[in-house]
């Protein structure tokens, strides 16, 4: 303001990809996050689809198996365990070291850090997707989506709500060990909406209509519809999309850099 | 010619005045100190400079930049080592070196800075495994490798211990005989003796004194003590009609004789006119230490 030469100059060239490459190495060092990101989420489909029962058609879900419906749910998992269990307090340890301020005062700003590991947490959620999906098609014998795109889009919208619930948990809280609290108090709750417990599409009626306000129970739905081969509801893909542009709007809102 | 200008600058954290309307410029190529107790603004102070903060009034100039306004050109020529920040945990010192080296246009060497700060086998070492003395070698290490102009250190030897402390001077002296400006904040009086050219010494905000160290020391009183055991009695009042003595006094069996430099010829000159010998001779300049407690505690006291 008390400048008229406002100069605007060009990012330094490779710095995006060195932060990103420091940041994944980094995330592989994390055995804990990668196994509940990337593994746990197709163990619970292996042990799940081990049971008998669940490998046999049901008339009350349309002539599905509840193995059919667990793939979805396995990704929900991952997505959970990736946005609210291993984003959150990384983003809030590298505020409290002080670890985003020293970065600040370089040319590349702290604001990168921060969207490596957002980046690098949606990878990992991609990646789990597809080895749940694997195995579901390969172990059980579970169709792939046959309304791929989607099943893309839906996948996309709920990534996006989740890493934004993330940002927004370690936007709003103070401690490493807040953010930890916190986030695993929203992850049971968000859970159940993704239809761990009990899938979404067996859930009572009333039940369903508040879960599918939620964002998890809404992709559930969506995930199950584009699965089936039908384009997933609007109602369901609006839901998700809107919950992502509140959540991502609150993290930007109130995240702190120091 | 100034590289760092700063015009009344103020800062307050709700009531609390931290920065209080300082000025000072800092030249090209020297070792300008911040001085004054925990909590005189000292710190507010170099964030101010860094772009780290933004002042509620007043002005500052990094290499002509407002740091606020053109904060990405102030952080490529200005590399900075911050008080208490850390790097993550798992990242080795490696990887931190070529992080940061990514950052910057035109970075320096990291292999070549790592072994000049004694990194060179630590390469391989994560963050949380360092010794607190490599951590700060390390965070000057990454506060050089951008090549900057100007480096601000803050409170850079703290938990140091005293050989690592005296490595870093060294270092410091390299750095600014390199070409660098280097801005250092301290509350070791014996660290901005040693190496700056000119300190400010600030105290609940403010500037209370700018100078050079011996020009600091020689606004205290009794710069030189010169302390002895005459080896006969004598009277006390020859003493102190010397020329430029402050003090004369008995402490444990000694006369201390509180002066200038001149004092210590015309004690000497004396005491051979008298015939006495002065067993045990001491002279101590006065410190920046005294100086500090001196100008720090006096007005208000």
């Amino acid at each position: 303001m008390s400048t008229p030469l406002h100069r605007r100059t060009t990012a330094v060239k490779g710095s995006g990809v060195a932060v990103l490459k420091a940041e994944a190495r980094l995330i592989l060092r994390e055995p804990a996050s990668l196994f509940w990101v990337l593994a746990f989420p197709t163990i619970l489909l292996c042990i799940l689809g081990a049971i008998p029962s669940n490998r046999e058609q049901e008339a009350d879900l349309g002539g599905l198996r509840v193995v059919d419906l667990y793939v979805p749910v396995a990704i929900l998992i991952a997505v959970l365990m990736a946005g609210l269990q291993a984003l959150p307090p990384v983003l809030t340890g590298y505020r409290e070291r002080g670890i985003l301020r020293r970065m600040s005062s370089t040319p590349v700003r702290a604001g990168s850090l921060v969207g490596a590991q957002i980046a690098l947490h949606g990878t990992a959620i991609a990646v789990s997707a597809l080895l749940a999906l694997a195995v579901g098609r390969i172990v059980f014998d579970v169709a792939l989506p046959r309304q791929l795109f989607g099943y893309l889009v839906a996948l996309a919208l709920v990534t996006l709500a989740a890493l934004g619930l993330g940002a927004a948990v370690s936007a709003v809280c103070r401690t490493t060990k807040i953010t930890q609290a916190v986030g695993s108090a929203v992850f049971f709750p968000a859970m159940f909406a993704s239809g761990v417990w009990l899938p979404v599409a067996s859930m009572p009626d009333i039940l369903q209509r508040v879960v599918t306000l939620t964002p998890l129970g809404a992709a559930a739905r969506a995930l199950d519809q584009a699965a089936a081969g039908q384009w997933p509801g609007w109602t369901h893909l609006g839901v998700t999309a809107l919950w992502a542009v509140l959540l991502i709007a609150a993290a930007r809102r109130w995240f702190r850099w120091e | 010619m100034a590289i760092i200008e700063v015009r009344g600058l103020r800062k307050a954290y709700g009531e609390k005045r931290a920065v209080d309307g300082l000025s000072f410029d800092v030249q090209e190529g020297e070792i300008f100190g911040i001085l004054g107790p925990n909590g005189a603004g000292k710190t507010t102070t170099v964030e101010c400079v860094e772009g780290l903060r933004r002042p509620d009034g007043g002005s500052v100039r990094v290499a002509g930049y407002d740091p606020v306004a053109d904060r990405d050109a102030v952080t490529r020529v200005l590399g900075a080592q911050l008080q208490e920040s850390e790097l993550q945990p798992k990242i080795t010192v490696r990887e931190a070196l070529e992080l940061y080296a990514a950052c910057y246009p035109n970075p320096a060497d990291w292999r070549a800075l790592a072994e000049r700060l004694g990194l060179a086998d630590k390469l391989r070492t994560r963050f949380a495994k360092l010794s607190g003395g490599q951590k700060q070698r390390l965070s000057i290490a990454l506060a050089l490798v951008g090549n900057p102009g100007i480096v601000v250190l803050d409170e850079l030897t703290t938990g140091l211990d005293p050989r690592a402390r005296r490595e870093t001077w060294r270092l410091i002296q390299d750095i600014r005989d390199s070409g660098v400006t280097v801005l250092l904040v301290t509350h070791f009086m014996e660290e901005a003796q040693r190496l700056c050219d000119r300190a400010a010494l600030i105290d609940k905000g403010r500037i209370i004194a700018l100078d050079t160290p011996s020009g600091l020391i020689g606004r205290t009183a009794g710069g030189t003590a010169i302390s002895f055991v005459p080896s006969a009695p004598l009277e006390t009042r020859l003493l102190a009609d010397l020329p430029s003595v402050t003090s004369v006094r008995h402490e444990d069996g000694r006369i201390v004789v509180n002066g200038t430099d001149e004092t210590v010829h015309a004690v000497l000159s004396l005491l051979a006119g008298l015939g006495l010998s002065a067993h045990q001779l001491r002279v101590t300049e006065a410190t920046l230490d005294d100086a500090y407690l001196d100008l720090t505690t006096g007005p208000d006291a």
